[in-house]
């Protein structure tokens, strides 16, 4: 069975052995490890309980699992096929979210399912790297280093990104532009064209400024300086900080936090979680953490690269960058080294989008890995 | 087909970089790590153990105060309050109309109690109502059933059992103002209370004791999760001081209704056993807080209540001054025990005429004779022939116009003048009639009760230098008192002279003389004019003192000390306004000596 995807491109779909036995497991133990760890670390939020969030976590967690495999099973060329209709549907429910939205958290980005409350923007995460991958698969390096053939992912890009901006939720569209940068970047698009825009936004940054809320500029100022708002918007990162370095290198143990279990620590249970993990097993169980993902991300990498058709390269790619971008940005923003955004860290922090969104990804990155011998055209 | 190939090169080149540098961001982030958890992790680990420690003081109970028989002048009383924490009731409105029904809240206390519950968390204790007696609290457990939430609290407050008669001595505790300073963290404690007059402010720091720590771990929102660690205080130095209840209380019963001052002391140590001002005031209610009303009282009161007469009132010392003027004059050889002069009532200088109190003369008279009668003619003529400054001199070796510096705040310092200071105040020379009028303890010079029991015991005791003072010395105790220097003789006739004032025919204080075992006393009395009289009252008649109105009287002094042949006490009575000092001053320090006498004889082991 090994045999059949080791000798050179088929066509013809997998069998479903062969997609059982193209899993690979190492990887889904990796993220087993650390949802589990998740779970234990919203175990210790509650002070020693299963309730509220260890339990559902574990059960959202299991949901994501399920899709992830269902996702696993899946023929990679589905994808390619899908991928607009995806797209189009998820810009589609984005703007319904414009119109109807269920107002949370001081900002439109809920729409109400009845079951589950359903954030387009997580999905569009997912949908525009297949989007861009399938634009990209079907152009030639010609049309991509040419300006008029960068205009039509551009405005995939520009489109969702500029409603999500407007929900007003800007680290989601940070992370949209990030993702799709990287994308950009992976398919060969001239390093000057970033050099443009970069510049460009360095010197729109200050009418950029003038629109962002004031909650946001506050981030962006306390980030600069937590000092300068000791007990408001600086709190929660001059709190981190203190129970990060209180933790020590061994930590003080499980259910022993003081900063976490006392309530100085904000959000200890969904964006402050990994603050709460260093505190409680200090440097070493922060290093673990950030070993696990370092593997999750060159396991992605090296199946992404493993893949002889350019679409499944590509959207591994993407979808890899979009679960960096989330370990990246909440890590370094609990440390201090980026303003508080509100990014949480996938299957650690409590809360089911991400975990279904995150889930997904890993489940096409499997497909992709199983389906790497898969012949894919250009369309 | 060859740009196909490429496509897929440059994906895999640059999707390595991509990769890579992704590794390397989150590589990054340990050096970071490093830098929190191990770099910075002490400077972290204070902040924390800052978040979660609240350490609050543990106020040590106040030394007590003690007579020198050990009868407590100032105490610690068990005083309970009942508080109400809100989140422990069901309902707020319910449990206060509860408790309402057990003790009446008013109107205000009600209000302060909304305001208190509406700026505090809910699990913060707030006051209901304080200074309950054991009675009021013990009925308020009764009835827990009904109070979710409320609970007692037990605390100490200053208690001053003697009630006014010590306000002026002891003193009173009362709460900290910004103009204390702040140099002990007790102070920053809510409700504390430190010293503000008195021993209380003298031994502040003696009696305040040393605070405890109470460390208890708290959440962010800071309520109390456990107790850490408890450090238990050092309670305040207990005083013993060489006042005497009896004769204080002696002093205060003499004084009645007057205003005026008395002070007793053991012309020997120093010791103060009476230090009376009247009128005083309850320092319990100083403690407690005052009402605007109480305050009001006080502060209008004619007879000035506030003011500390023993130490801050300054008077003439009129007659009682004699006896430095005659020392003065003995000592520098211009008369001797058998000098005389003639008093006809009256002596002229230049176009002035000052008279003795008696209009138709003593006639002659010696030292002796001229202290007993209290002559003015005579002790003008000394006065005149010897000179201020000579008598200023001998005034301040009495330790007249200096602060005693015994410790009881605004204590004035009086005045004894010179030519020098007469030159420096007024930029004239000094006049002979000043002189004169110096002679019998009137024009510029004032003295304090202090200065005047201070001078009464050094005469007494043959001129050692004592000071006084309010530390209980211990029998054996020797204070090494310095002689002054001053020829026993002359000493003799002065204290021959006081003894007739009391005890030979015609002397002034002889309605105050007593006889108890053959112990009698030698004293001096003394009445000093509020406002001068003139020469149309002279001629019209002087008004009888009771005639005049309260304000206008003379003040009435008497010094005095007893046993006369083996001294041990020794008084000075101020009575303002009182009249005279033979009919109203004198009569007190006679009853004062004679207690004394009495109870150092019950004191004493019968051998």
């Amino acid at each position: 069975m090994y045999k059949a995807y080791e000798t050179g491109f088929r066509s013809q779909s997998l069998s479903f052995s062969e997609r059982f036995w193209g899993i690979s497991f190492s990887y889904v133990l990796l993220i087993v490890i650390l949802a589990a760890i998740g779970i234990v670390m919203l175990y210790s939020a509650a002070n020693g309980s299963w309730h509220p969030w260890a339990i559902r976590q574990a059960m959202r967690f299991g949901m994501g699992i399920a899709i992830m495999f269902v996702m696993a099973f899946m023929d990679v060329r589905i994808f390619l096929r899908y991928a607009y209709l995806f797209y189009f549907g998820v810009l589609l429910l984005l703007i319904a979210v414009e119109v109807c939205g269920h107002v949370g958290m001081g900002a439109q980005r809920w729409i109400n399912l009845g079951f589950i409350k359903l954030q387009p923007s997580e999905l569009m995460k997912i949908a525009l790297v297949l989007a861009l991958a399938r634009y990209f698969n079907s152009t030639t390096l010609q049309s991509i280093e040419s300006f008029k053939g960068i205009i039509p992912p551009l405005l995939l890009v520009i489109v969702p990104v500029s409603l999500v901006l407007i929900q007003p939720d800007l680290g989601t569209a940070l992370m949209l532009l990030f993702s799709a940068s990287a994308i950009f970047f992976v398919v060969g698009v001239q390093l000057w064209k970033f050099g443009i825009v970069i510049l460009g936004g360095i010197i729109s940054m200050p009418i950029a400024w003038h629109f962002l809320h004031t909650y946001q500029k506050n981030r962006v100022l306390t980030f600069l300086d937590p000092e300068r708002d000791p007990l408001g918007a600086g709190y929660h990162i001059i709190q981190s900080k203190i129970a990060l370095g209180s933790g020590g290198v061994f930590g003080k143990g499980f259910l022993n936090g003081t900063q976490s279990h006392l309530n100085f620590l904000p959000e200890k249970h969904t964006d402050f979680i990994f603050t709460m993990l260093s505190e409680e097993f200090g440097m070493i169980g922060a290093v673990f953490v950030i070993l696990i993902n370092f593997l999750i991300i060159a396991y992605s990498f090296v199946f992404a690269l493993r893949s002889s058709s350019y679409f499944g390269k590509l959207m591994a790619i993407g979808l890899t960058t979009n679960y960096f971008l989330y370990v990246i940005i909440n890590i370094a923003m609990v440390l201090g080294l980026l303003p508080v955004v509100g990014i949480p860290l996938p299957l650690i922090s409590y809360g089911g989008t991400v975990i279904i969104s995150v889930m997904t990804g890993f489940g096409i990155i499997l497909a992709v890995n199983t389906n790497r011998n898969i012949n894919i055209g250009k369309d | 087909m060859n740009r196909d190939n490429d496509k897929g090169k440059v994906l895999i080149l640059r999707s390595l970089v991509l990769g890579g540098a992704q590794l390397f961001f989150l590589f990054l982030l340990v050096f970071r790590l490093y830098y929190l958890q191990v770099y910075q992790a002490d400077k972290y680990k204070t902040l924390a153990d800052e978040n979660r420690i609240s350490t609050r003081l543990l106020v040590p109970p106040r030394g007590i105060i003690y007579d020198r028989h050990e009868n407590m002048l100032a105490g610690n009383e068990q005083n309970f309050q009942a508080l109400m924490v809100a989140e422990q009731t069901t309902d707020v409105d319910e449990t206060l109309s509860a408790f309402k029904k057990i003790m009446p809240l008013s109107e205000d206390e009600e209000k302060r109690i909304r305001k208190d519950l509406k700026r505090n968390r809910s699990f913060v204790p707030i006051k209901i109502k304080d200074n309950l007696s054991w009675e009021e609290a013990t009925k308020i457990l009764l009835n827990s059933p009904d109070l979710p939430g409320v609970f007692i609290d037990e605390g100490l407050s200053r208690y001053y059992p003697y009630g006014n008669i010590f306000a002026h001595v002891v003193g009173y505790v009362a709460a900290v103002d910004e103009r204390d300073v702040k140099d002990d963290p007790l102070l920053e404690v809510p409700g504390f209370k430190i010293g503000k007059s008195g021993i209380e402010r003298l031994y502040d720091k003696n009696l305040r004791g040393k605070a405890g720590n109470l460390k208890l771990e708290v959440n962010a929102l800071g309520r109390v999760m456990k107790e850490i660690e408890r450090v238990d205080g050092i309670a305040g130095e207990r005083i013993d001081l060489s006042l005497d209840v009896r004769l204080q209380q002696k002093a205060y019963e003499l004084l009645g209704e007057e205003s005026g001052a008395v002070v007793m002391m053991n012309v020997n140590t120093g010791e103060v056993l009476a230090f009376a001002s009247a009128p005083a005031f309850d320092p319990n209610m100083f403690a407690n807080g005052l009402s605007v009303e109480e305050w009001e009282t006080i502060n209008t009161n004619e007879r000035n209540p506030l003011l500390n007469k023993t130490v801050a009132g300054l008077y003439s010392p009129g007659s009682t001054f004699k006896m430095i003027v005659g020392l003065a004059a003995l000592e520098s050889g211009t008369i001797n025990k058998q000098s005389r002069s003639f008093c006809a009532g009256k002596m002229t200088l230049g176009n002035h005429t000052f008279h003795c109190w008696k209009d138709w003369g003593h006639g002659y008279l010696d030292m002796v004779e001229a202290l007993q009668h209290s002559c003015d003619i005579f002790f003008y003529e000394v006065a005149q022939n010897l000179g201020i400054n000579k008598i200023a001199d001998m005034a301040r070796r009495f330790g007249l116009g200096e602060k005693t510096n015994i410790g009881i705040e605004n204590e004035k310092s009086g005045l004894i003048p010179d030519t020098e200071w007469k030159i420096k105040r007024f930029g004239e020379p000094w006049q002979q009639g000043e002189n004169v009028i110096s002679g019998i303890g009137q024009g510029y010079i004032l003295t304090t009760p202090i200065q005047l029991a201070t001078m009464v015991s050094r005469i007494a005791n043959g001129g050692y230098k004592i000071n006084p003072t309010f530390k209980k010395l211990d029998k054996n105790e020797k204070i090494g008192a310095e002689n002054m220097g001053l020829s026993r003789q002359n000493i003799e006739i002065v204290k021959q002279g006081m003894f007739d004032v009391v005890n030979a025919q015609g002397g002034t204080a002889m309605m105050a003389k007593f006889d108890f075992n053959g112990q009698k006393m030698a004293g001096k009395t003394g009445t000093t004019q509020v406002r001068r009289i003139s020469m149309k009252e002279r001629e019209t008649g002087v008004l009888e003192q009771d005639e005049t109105p309260w304000k206008y009287r003379n003040h009435a002094l008497f010094v005095a000390y007893a046993p006369h042949d083996n001294p041990k006490y020794g008084v000075a009575v101020v009575v303002e306004h009182g009249g005279s000092g033979s009919s109203v001053a004198a009569p007190i320090g006679g009853k004062m000596l004679l207690e004394a006498l009495k109870l150092d004889a019950t004191d004493k082991p019968v051998d």
